[in-house]
């Protein structure tokens, strides 16, 4: 556990050393969301109709932007080496560094959701699904990005890949998000979409962890 | 396997054996050892062992196996054939005894540029268990004026310093690691910082630690020479 807490420790020192790297996928999630009423037209109808589905899909978007970089540093400084011969397991790295990034870009998207509602004229009874949706299925994308992360280490055009590995792995999180902010604009009940998207959390804490320690066992050579 | 490379091996293995005390097993043993690293066998067949108190200094030209056989011996990389022993026991027997013995120091500086070297070796510290006390290990290569400088302002030359000055981490603490595996540890280095690093093997030898060290010859292998084996990768490259 102390590893676990000094790991991230130097990850959130390491992106507020950093700047504007860590700031990269909140300021493209505003920047995104707030092209698209651009595009669509400042309809008042339109736009509450596709804001929960846009907060949504930008906010998966940005997760990715910042996955790349997850271990590729420990990677190409020979900080991975030390680590995997360190007493802290790789289980217990992987989760380490899926807490930072979440805390580096999950928790920094739910900050800036509000806005973005405002921006799309979500109604008042939207912005607490929204931010629930938000706070069961970030942790959720930083888990399983970890694991996308970890096996495209030391590929060539690792960006793409990682894209391609992973948006389908996220497509479940999206429509089940993106579903109950609909659902509560509508007046629904969202109880299920919320409880698949705590199942979905939970299922990536257990198993997320252990799938990245071996993709990262093999990118050590 | 061609006879006349059995044959260099053989002689190779008599002579270093020579060194082992008889009648014990203590320190490194490695038995038929061999690393495949793409399609291409890197070495094979190779018989190593190495008592407490002693070093081996690895030579040969690049692309030899230097690198890969000090991963091999850290862990980092899995053996393609034969076995490694420490104190007569497998090292596959028990991968965290293993892990918690080994000191590895490879080509990279694993150190963050925005991070001070103090930042960066209290970071290390803490995550193998050492002594918290960072201060004489900084004395030791002498960087305590640039404890608080951020990594990324500093020469190559001191960064190799923050990166080695890792050795003495666990040299000061109780229960550090045994097994030292340098990659050519002395890289950038001004000939006090060559001085201090030698001082430092010294130290670990003498208190019963092993070292493979990989060198290019110069002025480490000097200072070494009294407590050190020599082995030629050309004659393992099959």
């Amino acid at each position: 556990m102390i590893g676990i807490a000094l790991l991230v420790r130097r990850d959130l020192r390491l992106a507020f050393r950093g700047g504007t790297d860590a700031m990269m996928g909140v300021i493209f999630f505003v920047l995104a969301a707030v092209l698209f009423p651009f595009g669509v037209g400042p309809d008042a109808a339109i736009l509450p109709r596709i804001g929960g589905g846009i907060i949504w899909v930008v906010a998966l978007l940005a997760a990715l932007l910042s996955l790349e970089r997850m271990f590729a540093p420990d990677h190409e400084d020979g900080s991975l080496d030390l680590l995997y011969l360190s007493p802290v397991s790789l289980t217990q790295l992987a989760l380490a560094k899926a807490i930072a990034h979440w805390l580096t870009s999950g928790v920094l998207l739910l900050i800036a959701a509000p806005i973005l509602a405002l921006f799309y004229n979500l109604p008042d009874t939207a912005l607490l699904p929204l931010l629930t949706t938000m706070l069961l299925g970030t942790p959720t994308l930083s888990l399983v990005g970890a694991i996308g992360a970890a096996l495209t280490l030391g590929a060539r055009r690792g960006g793409v890949l990682l894209a391609l590995l992973l948006l389908p792995l996220y497509i479940p999180v999206l429509i089940f998000g993106a579903g109950a902010v609909d659902g509560a604009i509508a007046g629904r009940d969202i109880g299920p979409q919320l409880m698949i998207l705590g199942g979905f959390l939970l299922a990536a804490l257990a198993l997320a962890p252990w799938a990245t320690a071996a993709a990262l066992r093999q990118a050590i050579d | 396997m061609p006879d006349t490379l059995l044959g260099s091996r053989g002689r190779r293995t008599s002579t270093l054996r020579a060194a082992v005390k008889r009648g014990s097993v203590q320190g490194l043993t490695t038995h038929k050892l061999g690393c495949i690293r793409g399609e291409r066998a890197v070495f094979a067949g190779l018989d190593l062992a190495l008592n407490p108190g002693r070093a081996l200094l690895l030579s040969g030209p690049n692309g030899s196996g230097k690198s890969s056989l000090l991963r091999v011996l850290a862990g980092l990389l899995p053996p393609a054939d034969g076995r490694i022993d420490w104190e007569g026991v497998d090292i596959a027997d028990d991968r965290d005894a293993h892990r918690a013995r080994v000191a590895y120091v490879g080509h990279a500086d694993p150190l963050k540029p925005s991070l001070t070297a103090a930042e960066n070796l209290f970071f290390w510290a803490g995550l193998y268990g050492f002594d918290p006390d960072i201060e004489p290990a900084l004395f030791q290569f002498s960087i305590e004026k640039l404890a608080d400088v951020p990594v990324r302002y500093l020469s190559a030359g001191q960064r190799r310093r923050v990166t080695l000055a890792r050795l003495a981490l666990g040299q000061n603490s109780q229960a550090g690691p045994t097994l030292w595996l340098l990659d050519e540890p002395a890289t950038g280095l001004d000939a006090g910082a060559v001085s201090m690093l030698a001082n430092t093997i010294l130290a670990h030898l003498s208190n019963e630690g092993v070292a493979v060290i990989s060198t290019h010859g110069g002025r480490l292998d000097e200072l070494l020479a009294d407590h050190a084996e020599r082995f030629d990768m050309r004659e393992q490259t099959p």
